[in-house]
């Protein structure tokens, strides 16, 4: 046993393994359902801007972590996520070159300036579609619809427009469901909303499938799930509230929930740990704060969504209420 | 079984038990080691006074160091022999402390030697000081010497004596021996406690995953004794004092504050096994029961080891396995890694752990702080260990203690275990605790 070497490290010797590595990898698995819906509802289109979302955000990440003489960060696989949030979150139509730019932003403004992983006050994805929203508003809010007849032979002749140029439509445009109900007062089937056959950004049409995935992070102790009962929670008194009180003017809460990008948000980019707040009192606040920003906006903005602003509005809230929510330490109450 | 009547302390966590291997193992009693390494300070407190020279002789159980004042205890010959040096010997933190090498006899009889023997009928004082001079320091890991416990302060009422049974720390299976194979001693030892503290009751908690040494409680309790047996849910840290009253008592220990302010002594059931084995003989601690277990050792088991024997004995008596990379004292949650094999067995060592690691494999990556809010979740006195990490990376130590209460910590290892980004929390606090005291001092 002479002139072995012992290693010596503070207590505890134990660990329980699943590192930060293993939670990325499993919010990507969680996610897979998703993308697959999208790919089977938009076909191509769907399969070329979520490819390149992921691969703007995962060059990105790449290449300034080697300009900045870091070893990369590309396999701790939080970038994916990032890519594939981001690609979710586009229309299934947009111009491929606008999806590279923003999968650029979304990590270098949105993630590595502020230091990483770990350091982003907000979600790198939704930075990124902010971006989008504000320099292509159009291209933004164009939708072309679900399950079109010719979605696996070729593309929609906007996805390959010409970098810098303005994207030309097809005639096959289709309203949101949330956009019909704010400038029609129309309503869509809650059937339909609940099994994605509706138009709208990639990810956000099958809430089913969305539901099953963040369940089971949620069972894996993968994901804090205050934060999504928070938003729903809130979502639901506050539309149901309304709608009673105006059932012509205002939406009820079951079209609420299911519609836009309420269920992905709620379920994967509120849920950001990084950007949101740490204690389970907090993240409840927290959802709660993004369901109330969720339905001012809906209900009065001039836009007809709001899960994005709403999320990044409390992302940037988070830190202060950590500041005020921390826990009362055993032994303190009085 | 388990039942709703006992709400347990929040938090925790549930490290993987690997007590299967040594929990039916019967406590063996250890040989002698030719050469034990005997240190003067075993316990919390003042170092013990040697009154022994060089090249004495020694028979088992004599005094070789006594007491300095109350908050001391001395220390008793674990084996006949020769003292061959007083000086300066090793110890678990990588430093030489005050101690005596002792060579044991070959072939040294088991025999002890006896001193006066404390009655069950001894007053409160007689009993206390009885306690100091079989040399008592709490067997379960922190050392501080039991009877200065049991001296309750004027003014205070102290109810209950919980006796700790719970052994949360993974691998350790010697309190669980000891509730099977000392059970009489155990309740002559609660007769003493009683006495000392003037308590009305005893309670004896015990984990769910010990269910033969509950019922082995049970069956033999005495019938004149006011002493109850619980069994609780296994849940990590239990055992630490403030969590067991907590769990069984639903108290809670201010904080800064001593469980005997808020009516309980709290002793862990192997020191009052040996509280009633000693006593009535008048003799001091010479032998201690220890887990040998960890995936580098061969015949893992629970033996009854004299103080001072070296680990490198342990290791060659019971065998080792393939190649030994770590090697601590106590459990794995707690533990403090021996920085080499020449390290005695103290009066607080309650295991000896040994792995083979592969040393190729890449160490635990580091990440950054994620925010996952896992250690907020695990940490049983309820703090931030995620803010607190934060702060001590930035060397803001006053802010860790007087924002976020870095003095509740008591390092249990709970946040460290369950980090995903592998953060040596646990060590970042030590380290923030260590440079206040000097600044403090300065």
């Amino acid at each position: 046993m002479d002139k072995k070497i012992l290693q010596i490290h503070s207590s505890p010797h134990i660990s329980s393994g699943a590192g930060v590595d293993v939670i990325m990898r499993n919010v990507v698995y969680a996610l897979l359902p998703v993308v697959a819906f999208s790919i089977y509802a938009f076909g191509l289109a769907a399969l070329f801007t979520l490819m390149a979302a992921v691969l703007s955000c995962l060059l990105t990440e790449h290449w300034l972590c080697k300009w900045s003489r870091q070893t990369t960060s590309v396999n701790d696989w939080s970038v994916a996520i990032t890519g594939i949030i981001y690609g979710l979150t586009l229309p299934p139509n947009l111009p491929l070159w606008m999806t590279l730019i923003g999968g650029v932003i979304a990590v270098s403004l949105g993630k590595f300036i502020f230091g990483g992983l770990g350091y982003n006050p907000f979600n790198p994805a939704l930075v990124g579609r902010a971006f989008l929203q504000a320099a292509f508003p159009t291209a933004m809010t164009t939708w072309s619809a679900a399950f079109g007849a010719q979605r696996f032979t070729s593309l929609p002749a906007s996805t390959l427009t010409f970098p810098l140029t303005s994207p030309q439509y097809d005639s096959l445009s289709g309203a949101t469901p949330l956009a019909a109900m704010k400038f029609n007062q129309q309503p869509t089937d809650a059937m339909d909303l609940l099994l994605g056959l509706t138009s709208g950004s990639l990810g956000e049409t099958c809430a089913v499938l969305i539901l099953l995935g963040g369940l089971y992070l949620i069972a894996r102790n993968m994901m804090n799930w205050r934060i999504p009962v928070g938003i729903f929670f809130t979502v639901i008194v506050l539309s149901a509230l309304f709608h009673f009180a105006n059932p012509h003017r205002y939406p009820d809460a079951v079209f609420m929930l299911f519609s836009g990008g309420l269920m992905l948000g709620a379920m994967f980019m509120a849920t950001d740990m990084v950007a949101s707040p740490i204690t389970n009192l907090g993240c409840f606040i927290y959802g709660a704060l993004i369901g109330t920003l969720v339905v001012i906006i809906r209900l009065w903005g001039g836009m007809p969504e709001g899960v994005m602003y709403a999320i990044l509005f409390a992302n940037a809230v988070s830190p202060h209420i950590d500041r005020f929510i921390q826990p009362t330490p055993f032994g303190h109450r009085s | 079984m388990p039942g709703p009547k006992h709400q347990s302390f929040r938090h925790g966590i549930h490290p993987p038990e690997h007590k299967e291997d040594t929990a039916h193992l019967a406590i063996k009693q250890f040989p002698f080691a030719p050469l034990l390494i005997i240190p003067f300070s075993q316990h919390i407190g003042r170092e013990a006074v040697p009154v022994v020279k060089a090249h004495d002789e020694v028979i088992r159980g004599q005094l070789l160091a006594k007491a300095d004042g109350f908050m001391s205890v001395p220390i008793h010959a674990p084996a006949s022999g020769v003292i061959k040096n007083i000086g300066l010997v090793p110890s678990i933190q990588g430093t030489m402390v005050n101690g005596l090498y002792l060579e044991s006899y070959p072939a040294s009889t088991q025999e002890i030697l006896e001193g006066n023997p404390c009655p069950l009928d001894a007053g409160k004082e007689e009993i206390i000081a009885a306690i100091q001079n079989a040399g008592i320091a709490g067997l379960g890991g922190a050392a501080f010497p039991t009877h200065v416990k049991l001296k309750i302060p004027e003014g205070t009422h102290v109810d209950t004596v919980l006796i700790n049974g719970i052994e949360c720390e993974p691998y350790l299976t010697t309190d669980h021996r000891v509730m099977l194979e000392q059970t009489g001693d155990i309740f002559t030892g609660i007769r003493y406690l009683l006495k000392a503290t003037g308590a009305e009751r005893a309670v004896i908690g015990v984990e769910a995953n010990k269910p033969d040494a509950a019922l082995m409680l049970k069956d033999n309790a005495p019938n004149d004794l006011a002493v109850s047996v619980e069994v609780l849910n296994i849940k990590y840290p239990q055992g630490a004092e403030k969590m067991l009253i907590k769990t069984l008592l639903n108290r809670e220990v201010p904080t800064g504050a001593h469980s005997v302010e808020i009516g309980v002594i709290g002793i862990n059931v192997a020191t009052a096994a040996e509280i009633g084995r000693l006593l009535p003989h008048g003799r001091g601690i010479q032998e201690r029961v220890i887990t040998v277990g960890g995936n580098a050792v061969n015949h893992k088991g629970n033996y009854r080891v004299p103080i001072g024997t070296p680990l490198r004995f342990i290791l060659d008596t019971v065998g080792v396995q393939g190649t030994l990379s770590e090697v601590f004292l106590g459990g794995p949650m707690m533990g403090q890694a021996a920085p080499g094999l020449d390290i005695p067995v103290t009066k607080g060592t309650s295991g000896v752990i040994a792995y083979s690691r592969d040393k190729n494999a890449p160490p635990q990556k580091i990440y950054p702080c994620i925010h996952c809010g896992r250690c907020v979740q695990a940490c049983p006195m309820l703090l931030n260990p995620s803010q607190l990490g934060l702060l001590a990376k930035k060397n803001q130590y006053e802010k860790m203690a007087d924002e976020f209460n870095l003095k509740d910590c008591f390092e249990c290892g709970a946040c460290s275990f369950v980090c995903p980004s592998h953060i040596p929390l646990v060590q970042y606090f030590r380290i923030a605790k260590s440079q206040l005291k000097k600044a403090q001092a300065a």
